[in-house]
């Protein structure tokens, strides 16, 4: 618990965090930087995990083990999508999502 | 002092996040992201939960990142600017995020979070997280901590078999 | 007694279809016509047997002929009243038709092994022959109106069939096509009148229907329409049935077309049995169509019966196809008929009129279907159906050229041949009942006797052209019906009909009014001395006649223009402005509904699809957007 800082301030802080998030993941040209904006959407929840825990269940350690598995989950998810688009980029040299239109009408 | 400190790591936490998806270098919006990750990490530290900012340092800051920038310097050419995004998208967009940060941000705070004062008896350190994740008992977390381990060794595997296809079609081939 | 067995009468024709239709390419050619002859000779047998049982064993008491119902099981039923049966009735008529049927049937057949020889085919047309003898005698045998429509369209199939038997030639395809849509044309009525029938009086069953006490109570009932009950409404719609199947006048189109067939069939089914089905129906009714309105449905009968045998008979004259010219006369023949029953009485010898006509029947029967079967005789020898290849033929086929003339002779109702007694009778009751029927009935015997016989001087005298291949006489599989048929033309004017056919079923003595049998005999002598004149040997007199009628003769040639008119009517008018409007209607409005439906989906899909732009991004937008508007939405409503 940091002292003089509420639980609202620190909500506020990833929320702002995971909507910028949203932001780049609908904007963003390029399947790394959507990714990317995809980790920033991970960590807002997991930090929020966090400090729900610490400031309203003091007690119990699962927002932090489950905050743990996030980032498991996201080194797991990182690593694979990371491999499909380098194997996409072999295929067609461009990693532009304008490119990757197939499954349009 | 410590609300000052959290402010300033939280505007910089946004400012970078800002920067990180609207830079049109990808270099440097992996940067960016990695302050905002060292952020969090910051965060982590200053309620402090040591151990999971030590995981998140290691694990987000260090090897995710490493990650990202050995991929980016495979496909891309690290000068080459992104290609500009369209004005219209990117005020619909903005409007889309700032209207839902507003809704979820005033849905937050007028909700009214009942905060339960710290006492010095639940203070969590790497001990109790180790023996929570390994714990089969009542507030054990084993069957999860297991799954991810299963998950973490099918994606690696997954990722080899993925980024390695074509020589595997190759040496099919050549058999 | 048991009368099961009469239901073997037409199922062994209808085995004998199977037999032969399933198997018909493995079955060859002689000995398919021995299988359905054979078939035929034990169906025919038996209905000898069975109608002789019938007039001079159990038929009668009391005095009286008694409907018996040989075998009757329910078929469907709708009310306790009302069901439809299927079953084998006994009387008089019926008994009259078992012994015509199946004897000219049988003579067909017999005479078929000789005629089809070498036709492709042979089988297929011996499996039709069977089919028309199997329905034709369900239709005879009939217990109710329902099972005799439904035999009533059998036998307008197998005619259809044997119109078309070849199937090659245009001209057949298209005259069975006719045949088959002028009466099923005409059986829409004969529906109507049913549909009306089970409605009124609530019963299809003939031995009900034609139940004296019956009918009285009916009478009191039935409502009335236009001035007439409608059971005589019901009955003339039955009648336009009958008049299509006999064709009678307008709707007589199809029967000279139908010559199309092989010359067997058309002795068979256009002159002997199917034509007079309509006869036989309105006989079948009798007591009905005498009884309501005091027998206006049954003066239709006469004055349809009386203008066709006019008309038919005009038309006769002036034709050239053999064929034809027996064609329009089985049309005058059974106007003739009609013509007798529409003038009968009922009881006793007021009845003569209904005996007569069934009477002609029988003999009409007889000799009708030997001037066919001589006529196909003629046809097999010459390898034409006009009198212009023809002539001389007397030398060559004397056996035909006797039996020709004596049918020709019997009817142009010269004594003792058969023709003579029928037709006598006929005049007779016309004569006492309705004048004017008389005397049309008296000049069409005139007539009839003329172009008999300037049909036959035509074939076996006139003058003797060169033939390519020189005539010969028929082989004896034709020959033999013929004289078989012609003993039956001299032989069967001396039954005493009215003993055992007659309205009431009680039976009555007839007796020659000679005064008014010489005058038809002079009219018909008067018609043979004017062809004799006319055609005995070549010469110009007919030719001058033909320019001396000029338009007269040049209509009836053309039958009156009535085929003409129908096409007028069906053409131009009901098709074109019609249909033509139905059409326009279905394709610009119905169709415009659909196609606006479609096209309108086609229309609003292109706007929209691009929506669904394959970026992940976009429906990411979607999606955030979708929920974010929900929560509001939700927020609003429970906030």
């Amino acid at each position: 618990m940091i002292f003089g800082v509420s639980i609202y301030e620190i909500l506020t802080v990833s929320t702002i965090i995971f909507f910028i998030g949203i932001y780049g993941f609908v904007t963003r040209k390029n399947l790394i930087a959507m990714l990317m904006s995809v980790e920033l959407i991970l960590n807002a929840g997991a930090l929020n995990f966090v400090v729900i825990n610490k400031y309203l269940f003091p007690d119990a350690l699962g927002g932090v083990i489950f905050s743990l598995f996030i980032i498991a989950v996201a080194a797991a998810e990182t690593a694979l999508a990371l491999a499909i688009i380098i194997n996409l980029y072999r295929l067609i040299m461009s990693l532009k999502t304008d490119d990757l239109e197939t499954m349009k009408f | 002092m410590e609300r000052i400190i959290f402010y300033i790591i939280s505007v910089l936490m946004i400012t970078f996040a800002v920067m990180a998806v609207s830079n049109r270098n990808l270099m440097r919006s992996i940067i960016y992201l990695l302050f905002v990750l060292l952020g969090t990490a910051a965060i982590y530290f200053m309620i402090e939960f040591y151990f999971l900012g030590a995981v998140q340092l290691t694990v987000y800051a260090g090897g995710i990142i490493v990650l990202y920038v050995n991929s980016v310097m495979l496909v891309e050419k690290i000068n080459n600017p992104l290609p500009e995004v369209n004005s219209k998208r990117r005020l619909l967009a903005g409007i889309i995020s700032t209207a839902g940060a507003a809704l979820t941000i005033t849905a937050i705070l007028s909700y009214n979070f009942v905060h339960i004062a710290e006492s010095k008896a639940t203070e969590t350190n790497i001990d109790k997280v180790g023996k929570a994740l390994l714990n089969y008992g009542d507030k054990g977390y084993i069957l999860p901590f297991e799954v991810i381990s299963i998950l973490l060794l099918a994606a690696m595997a997954g990722a080899i078999a993925i980024a390695k296809t074509n020589k595997l079609k190759k040496n099919n081939e050549s058999k | 007694m048991d009368l099961t067995y009469t239901v073997l009468i037409p199922l062994i024709p209808l085995f004998v279809f199977l037999l032969l239709g399933l198997n018909y390419k493995r079955i060859k050619e002689p000995v398919s016509g021995y299988i359905g002859t054979t078939g035929l000779l034990i169906t025919a047998l038996m209905s000898f047997y069975t109608a002789f049982q019938y007039f001079f064993n159990y038929g009668k008491a009391g005095g009286v002929y008694q409907k018996i119902y040989a075998f009757n099981t329910e078929w469907i039923h709708f009310t306790d009243t009302l069901h439809i049966d299927m079953g084998i009735l006994l009387d008089p008529i019926s008994a009259v038709m078992l012994i015509v049927v199946p004897l000219i049937s049988l003579m067909v057949h017999f005479y078929s092994i000789g005629y089809m020889h070498k036709e492709p085919g042979f089988t297929r047309f011996y499996a039709y022959l069977s089919l028309f003898t199997f329905s034709m005698l369900g239709l005879v045998l009939s217990t109710n109106l329902f099972q005799i429509y439904i035999f009533w369209e059998m036998v307008g199939v197998s005619s259809y069939l044997l119109i078309g038997y070849y199937f090659e030639k245009p001209s057949a395809i298209l005259a069975a096509k006719k045949a088959f849509i002028v009466t099923r044309f005409a059986d829409f009525g004969f529906l109507v009148g049913i549909l009306m029938v089970s409605y009124y009086a609530k019963t299809f069953d003939f031995k009900i229907l034609t139940d004296l006490s019956f009918i009285e109570n009916l009478k009191m009932q039935s409502g009335i329409f236009m001035g007439l009950s409608v059971m005589t409404w019901a009955l003339i719609f039955i009648f336009i049935g009958g008049a299509g199947k006999s064709a009678m006048f307008p709707l007589h189109i199809w029967l000279p077309d139908a010559m199309e067939g092989p010359t067997p069939v058309s002795a068979l089914i256009h002159a002997a049995t199917m034509v007079v089905a309509g006869v036989f129906l309105v006989a079948r009714l009798f007591p009905a169509f005498y009884f309501f309105d005091d027998g206006f449905a049954l003066n239709v009968v006469a004055w349809v019966g009386a203008f066709t045998t006019l008309f038919a008979a005009v038309i006769a004259i002036t034709q050239n196809d053999i064929k034809r010219v027996l064609a329009f006369s089985t049309m005058s023949q059974i106007g003739y008929m009609m013509l007798a029953l529409g003038v009968s009485g009922f009881e006793g010898h007021e009845g003569l009129g209904f005996m007569a006509g069934m009477f002609h029947l029988f003999t009409h029967a007889m000799f009708k279907a030997l001037l066919f079967l001589g006529a196909g005789a003629i046809i097999h020898a010459v390898h034409s159906n006009y009198m212009q290849d023809m002539g001389g033929l007397r030398k060559y086929m004397p056996i035909t050229n006797i039996t020709f003339l004596l049918a020709a002779l019997a009817i142009s109702g010269i004594p003792p041949l058969a023709g003579f007694f029928s037709k006598d009778e006929i005049l007779a009751a016309a004569f006492e009942n309705n004048m004017p029927v008389f005397i049309i009935g008296y000049i069409v015997a005139g007539m009839t006797a003329f172009y008999m016989f300037r049909l036959y001087y035509r074939i076996f005298w006139w003058n003797n052209p060169d033939y390519e291949h020189k005539p010969h006489e028929a082989p004896a599989t034709m020959t033999i019906p013929l004289v078989i048929l012609a003993l039956m033309t001299i032989l069967s004017g001396f039954i005493p009909f009215a003993e055992f056919v007659s309205p009431d079923g009680a039976g009555f003595h007839s007796h020659i009014d000679w005064s008014l049998a010489s005058a038809s005999i002079i009219i018909g002598v008067a018609g043979i001395l004017l062809a004799t004149i006319f055609y005995k040997k070549e010469s110009e007199l007919p030719t001058r006649f033909v320019r001396a009628f000029g338009r007269v003769h040049k209509w009836a040639f053309n039958k009156f223009y009535i085929d003409e008119i129908y096409f007028f009517i069906t053409k131009t008018i009901i098709f074109k402005y019609i249909s033509g409007s139905f059409a326009w209607f279905d394709r610009q409005v119905v169709d415009g509904t659909m196609n606006g439906i479609g096209n309108g989906t086609v229309w609003i899909s292109s706007k929209i699809k691009g929506l669904q732009s394959g970026k992940i991004q976009d429906y990411a937008m979607f999606f955030i957007s979708g929920v974010l508007a929900l929560i509001m939405v939700a927020w609003l409503l429970f906030n």
